[in-house]
């Protein structure tokens, strides 16, 4: 369980790399789309891109009002089966409570052993970081 | 008001991200000194990386160029190396590493190249008056707070559980480096054994400049808890391969005001 948790966050942090460079290099239009209600002023979601893992395809938004990141979700993951429902229910929160916990440290950016590859580390950074591009 | 923009780009094998602060982040000037900041980065990596074939640092290692007809930065860079191997009583010796690729022993000064390489690239962030900007690159990260401003909050991360922090420093100028074992397993190696070093599970070093944060953290991962007594003027958080927890008196560093002083 805990190494499939390890697995969705990575993917999750892959993700919200992947759109905030599409962002940080203008190469395309950005794909950020402010698809909250009108009613939360200064409040916009960020899509990341659908990328098709060998476990189905994973999407994830965070939703920054004020600057801060107010929710993580993944509104699209692998779900085919009772056994990924149940890995779900359990990895999601975790990442999505440790993105909270990182924003109500009030934390700017994040001091840790060098990365090279796609570490889950690398999704509270690039939080932070997607919280800022627009 | 103070507004705050972000820019990531994937230079070195890292993710560097630059954050700055300040009425207009969005202002020209301030992208034009974030994308010379990349550039010069990019740059430095074609000549020092010791990833690429055809970087100076490898051709000169093969002995296809000397060190007089190399980009200059190589030399620069080869004599701090020594003079980093000096200050850490050996403890930072970029020979004999093991070579990304192939793990046969090099001379592979990335240990010091990164934090040298931010640290010059940020003097095109330097003239920005009234803007603060935070660079990270790959966890090693370095700040600057105009008069007034709030200081950065950089979060220490755990290496039993990189989502989570072991603490946060609050720094207004200065670095913050770690350096440990928590993503590419035991990549620290003890210069005198030739080794993988194995006392350290995270270090972290506050300092005023990342040059030397990076070049003790580095010594620190390698050396163990006894580096905590000869880090001259720096501070610095140890987690020890057991777990325990050891930070030299003054950590993090003085206490951050809740607005910087003028530099």
């Amino acid at each position: 369980m805990r190494r499939i948790t390890l697995w969705l966050l990575s993917t999750v942090s892959a993700l919200v790399l992947l759109f905030s460079y599409r962002t940080s290099t203008n190469s395309a239009a950005p794909v950020v789309a402010s698809s909250s209600p009108p009613a939360a002023a200064g409040q916009a979601t960020y899509k990341g891109s659908v990328a098709q893992t060998r476990w189905g395809p994973v999407q994830v938004t965070v939703t920054v009002s004020g600057g801060k990141i107010v929710d993580v979700a993944v509104p699209v993951r692998p779900d085919g089966n009772h056994r990924d429902e149940e890995i779900n229910a359990a990895a999601l929160p975790v990442l999505r409570q440790e993105v909270l916990d990182a924003q109500s440290a009030e934390i700017d950016t994040v001091s840790g052993a060098t990365v090279t590859s796609d570490g889950y580390r690398r999704s509270l950074q690039a939080a932070l970081d997607a919280a800022h591009l627009s | 008001m103070t507004a705050r923009r972000a820019w990531v780009e994937q230079i070195m094998g890292l993710p560097v991200s630059v954050h700055v602060r300040g009425a207009d982040p969005g202002a020209a000037p301030v992208a034009e000194g974030v994308a010379r900041v990349f550039a010069e980065l990019r740059r430095a990596d074609a000549v020092l990386s010791p990833y690429r074939d055809g970087s100076d640092l490898s051709r000169w290692e093969r002995g296809e160029l000397c060190l007089g007809d190399a980009d200059a930065d190589l030399a620069r860079v080869v004599e701090l190396c020594e003079r980093a191997r000096e200050r850490t009583g050996g403890w930072f010796d970029p020979a004999g590493l093991p070579d990304p690729r192939t793990g046969r022993p090099r001379y592979d000064p990335s240990g010091l190249v990164k934090g040298w390489a931010v640290q010059r690239a940020a003097r095109h962030l330097a003239g920005l008056d009234g803007y603060g900007w935070c660079l990270n690159a790959g966890g090693d990260v370095l700040v600057r707070t105009p008069a007034g401003g709030p200081p950065w909050r950089i979060g220490v991360e755990d290496p039993a559980d990189p989502g989570r922090l072991l603490g946060v420093v609050p720094l207004c100028d200065g670095a913050v480096a770690t350096s440990g074992s928590a993503h590419r397993g035991a990549h620290i190696v003890d210069p005198f054994t030739g080794r993988a070093a194995t006392p350290v599970r995270a270090v972290t070093v506050v300092g005023p400049d990342l040059l030397w944060a990076d070049v003790h953290a580095t010594a620190a991962a390698a050396r163990g808890p006894a580096a905590l007594e000869h880090l001259a003027g720096h501070e610095a958080l140890m987690i020890t391969s057991s777990g325990r927890r050891l930070t030299t008196p003054g950590f993090p560093g003085r206490a951050a005001p809740l607005r910087c002083s003028p530099v």
